[in-house]
């Protein structure tokens, strides 16, 4: 894109009211993994799974497939997510359904006015590169996936990196939140049946609509592989270039609103604690953002996989789950069972992971 | 999600313990939690019982 090519899209931005912050995608480049730092996370049978923060692969099909931050990716990138098949189903039932999603926060999306005469065209921009060419599918949906926009995109060289860009009219009907519930799914089909396909270009409320119909199947093909990256979905009819000065603190901080990945491994700080009997102790984990909604906790157990050190010493304990005074803010966590210690009420000290396959995860996604 | 097991545990019942898709969870009782919101679902379908506490 040239120069004065930018700023006069940059201009037409300018008089939709969003010079900056324009992306209502969140880790659209892919470069935070929290979960997963790298890793492949395989998606098999009815089920979802999250890869690169704020993106989740789900599978409602016969085939499998893994989800991995790598790379490989266009100019001015750094990342993308690959989606590879590794159990190909080349006859998808009608409602089986294969993608890649992002669920947006009402919040983030209110401005846009959907569901009213009011509402604002949006554009959809990304990177993408596949070992398949020809016409791919994906849709704009309401949470109650009865208000659906299908749109299609071309692949015309494999293993290439190409830029899309999709241009949505803004919904004037149908349910839509400007809460903390879900907004808007984006969502790209990887292999959908035809009930759950429709016609590009056109708002539907054909139930649970995620791709066009007569699209590529990338569950189909057995070690095929789909990538994306910078991902954007902005106001107005124009696609701006990717909003690359966002931070990579700005972009984890939002992306915690969601996800709080407070340890990954061994000898890792989790906060103060104090025992409130012999054999509970109780300790408070701060957000580093207010969470969307009160998170779920999922900790890893096993012998000995924290430690409490206190008045010299340190007791151990297995397990750890949620406290009822939770809130988006604050995680009061507990010990489940106290091991081999000797607590005293009313002592302090800290917790601390001991085992190099400790988790302590916090979620509140979408 | 896939839910195999959920019981409240003995906080004033204000968390539930839950396995989801082989991993174990703590839940608190937010409606806008997915987890919490997906078990509600689940329980009024019929398909999952939240045992009580110990």
């Amino acid at each position: 894109m040239s120069k004065a090519r930018g700023l006069a899209d940059l201009g037409n931005v300018y008089d939709d009211g969003a010079l900056s912050n324009r992306s209502k995608i969140i880790n659209g480049a892919m470069v935070i993994d929290q979960r997963n730092a790298g890793a492949s996370v395989a998606v098999s049978g009815s089920g979802s799974a999250y890869s690169t923060d704020r993106w989740s692969g789900f599978n409602s099909s016969d085939g499998a497939f893994t989800l991995q931050q790598v790379t490989d990716a266009p100019t001015g990138f750094t990342h993308s997510l690959k989606f590879t098949t590794t159990t190909a189903d080349a006859s998808l039932g009608s409602t089986q359904h294969v993608g890649l999603r992002q669920m947006i926060e009402g919040y983030n999306v209110s401005d846009l006015a959907f569901g009213s005469s009011d509402a604002k065209t949006v554009t959809v921009s990304f990177w993408v590169k596949s070992s398949l060419t020809g016409a791919f599918g994906g849709a704009l949906l309401n949470a109650a996936e009865n208000r659906s926009f299908p749109f299609s995109y071309t692949i015309n060289s494999a293993d290439t990196w190409e830029y899309k860009t999709v241009t949505i009219t803004g919904d004037t009907t149908g349910s839509w939140s400007t809460g903390n519930s879900t907004g808007f799914r984006l969502t790209f089909g990887l292999g959908v049946g035809s009930s759950y396909s429709g016609t590009a270009g056109a708002w539907t409320s054909s139930a649970y609509t995620y791709s066009v119909t007569g699209a590529v199947s990338v569950i189909g093909t057995l070690n095929a592989t789909w990538q994306i990256t910078g991902v954007q979905l902005e106001v107005g009819d124009t696609a701006t270039p990717f909003e690359h000065p966002r931070s990579y603190s700005d972009e984890l901080s939002r992306c915690q609103r969601y996800f709080y990945s407070a340890a990954d491994g061994t000898a890792q700080a989790l906060g103060m604690g104090v025992y409130y009997t012999t054999t509970q102790m109780f300790g408070a984990i701060t957000f580093p953002v207010t969470m969307r909604a009160t998170p779920t906790l999922a900790a890893a157990s096993g012998s000995q996989y924290y430690e409490f050190i206190r008045d010299g010493g340190a007791d151990y304990f297995n397990s750890l789950s949620l406290g009822n005074r939770t809130t988006n803010k604050i995680g009061e966590i507990q010990n489940d069972s106290e091991v081999g210690g000797t607590g005293r009420i009313g002592y302090g000290g800290w917790i601390r992971t001991d085992n190099s396959s400790v988790y302590v995860h916090f979620d509140a996604e979408l | 999600m896939n839910i195999t097991s959920a019981k409240y545990t003995d906080n004033d019942n204000a968390i539930i313990q839950a396995t989801i898709d082989g991993t174990e969870m703590s839940v608190p009782l937010d409606p806008a939690n997915r987890h919490y919101a997906e078990i509600m679902r689940q329980v009024e379908a019929g398909t999952l019982v939240v045992a009580e506490a110990d």
